[in-house]
């Protein structure tokens, strides 16, 4: 009898850890399930994306001119609203070139500041810092830089130094740059983008638009197949 | 005095209550945990959310020891909280002091990552606030059972 008894809690232990592991499994093959907490995004999303085919129409227009890659006539234009302190941005990165890649000039891809300062304390600094390479004919060189090395100017204690080095490793004049970065035009075509980013309602970053309908994050911008299809479709849709 | 002999009797084969929900508790502990280590190893593409910080706080230096994400740390701690628990529900009170001192260290470190949390990342993960809920309600379980007599908890 007592022997059955100290047996009992043992074997309710391996159970709870069978199921554990099994449920940990389980979870994990489901894959990158979008989190709980951004479910009422995700929904707002979808409905503007039903309502809307163009939820850009009469957004604030942002800085202008955009920095954009590929030609104004293209029939596909992505624009993108962005953080570059935001780690998903940086994961998005990689699906967006190889889409430019793949299509050249049918696609158009816009770049949009959305920094959310409020969780991301770099992320406005940074958003400056690619407009200020930008006044040197360079925002893409430090777009391209500041997501390869997001990792290290996070993390960095000063990261305005090292911007700076980034703006030398670019080739840029960095006494400019740095006087470029606090001033006045940088902050402005940020906030401007930051302002059309409002006006067109995004609630996370990285948001996209294709043709002005705003993409699904889970479904439509977590890898390049799912890019690729949507692209393929609209292209088709022409 | 009979009553009394037949309530000692009866503690011996019965479920201890308060290790019972000690157990409970820790399961759910568990549950948080594993959910934030899935979400370490898969959450790469998890959004920013505008309101949020979890993508802050669990993408921060902080959030792993060697590589290891912290909520492994945490899985691996809740479970042992929830076995000692429950071979201290059917009545193996070794195990109990076991575990006070393994929830209280847990309770110390969770106030850590509270601190860092408010202080040094500026932004808070409910799920990582949640975890340090569990810990502490364990803590509150110890230190209940502590002043308790014996015979009731």
């Amino acid at each position: 009898m007592k022997k059955n008894q100290s047996k009992l809690p043992l074997t309710i232990i391996g159970l709870v850890a069978v199921v554990a592991i099994i449920g940990t499994v389980l979870f994990l093959r489901s894959g990158a399930k979008p989190p709980t907490q951004l479910k009422n995004t995700n929904t707002t999303q979808a409905n503007n994306a039903a309502k809307n085919t163009n939820a850009l129409a009469n957004a604030s227009p942002g800085a202008q001119p955009a920095w954009a890659k590929g030609p104004a006539t293209a029939p596909i234009v992505i624009e993108e609203f962005a953080d570059f302190e935001c780690p998903s941005c940086a994961g998005f990165e990689p699906v967006i070139r190889q889409i430019k890649t793949i299509y050249g000039d049918k696609v158009r891809v816009v770049f949009r500041h959305y920094p959310l300062t409020q969780i991301h304390p770099k992320a406005y600094d940074a958003a400056r810092a690619t407009e200020a390479a930008g006044m040197q004919n360079k925002f893409w060189e430090m777009h391209d830089l500041l997501y390869d090395k997001q990792k290290s100017w996070t993390t960095s204690g000063d990261h305005r130094a090292e911007f700076a080095n980034y703006a030398q490793q670019i080739g840029l004049d960095v006494e400019r740059f740095k006087t470029d970065m606090l001033g006045m035009v940088t902050a402005q075509r940020v906030d401007a983008d930051k302002k059309r980013g409002d006006s067109a309602r995004i609630a996370s970053t990285p948001s996209a638009f294709l043709n002005g309908r705003q993409l699904d994050f889970a479904t439509e911008m977590s890898n390049t197949d799912a890019l690729r299809r949507v692209v393929e479709s609209a292209l088709q849709g022409k | 005095m009979n009553a009394d002999e037949n309530l000692e009797s009866k503690n011996a084969d019965k479920i201890r209550i308060l290790p019972l929900i000690a157990a409970l508790v820790a399961i759910a502990g568990m549950i948080d945990a594993i959910y934030l280590t899935v979400k370490h190893y898969t959450g790469e593409k998890v959004p920013c959310s505008v309101t949020g910080g979890c993508e802050t706080v669990l993408s921060s230096e902080y959030s792993e020891i060697g590589g290891i994400p912290l909520a492994l740390f945490g899985v691996l701690a809740y479970f042992t909280v929830f076995s000692l628990a429950t071979l201290a529900a059917f009545g193996d009170d070794r195990m109990w002091k076991i575990l006070s001192v393994i929830v209280a260290l847990m309770a110390v470190f969770s106030l850590w990552l509270l601190y860092l949390q408010a202080f040094v990342i500026g932004a808070f993960c409910q799920f990582c606030l949640l975890s340090a809920g569990t810990t502490l309600t364990l803590f509150l379980l110890v230190i209940i059972r502590q002043f308790l007599p014996k015979k009731l908890s």
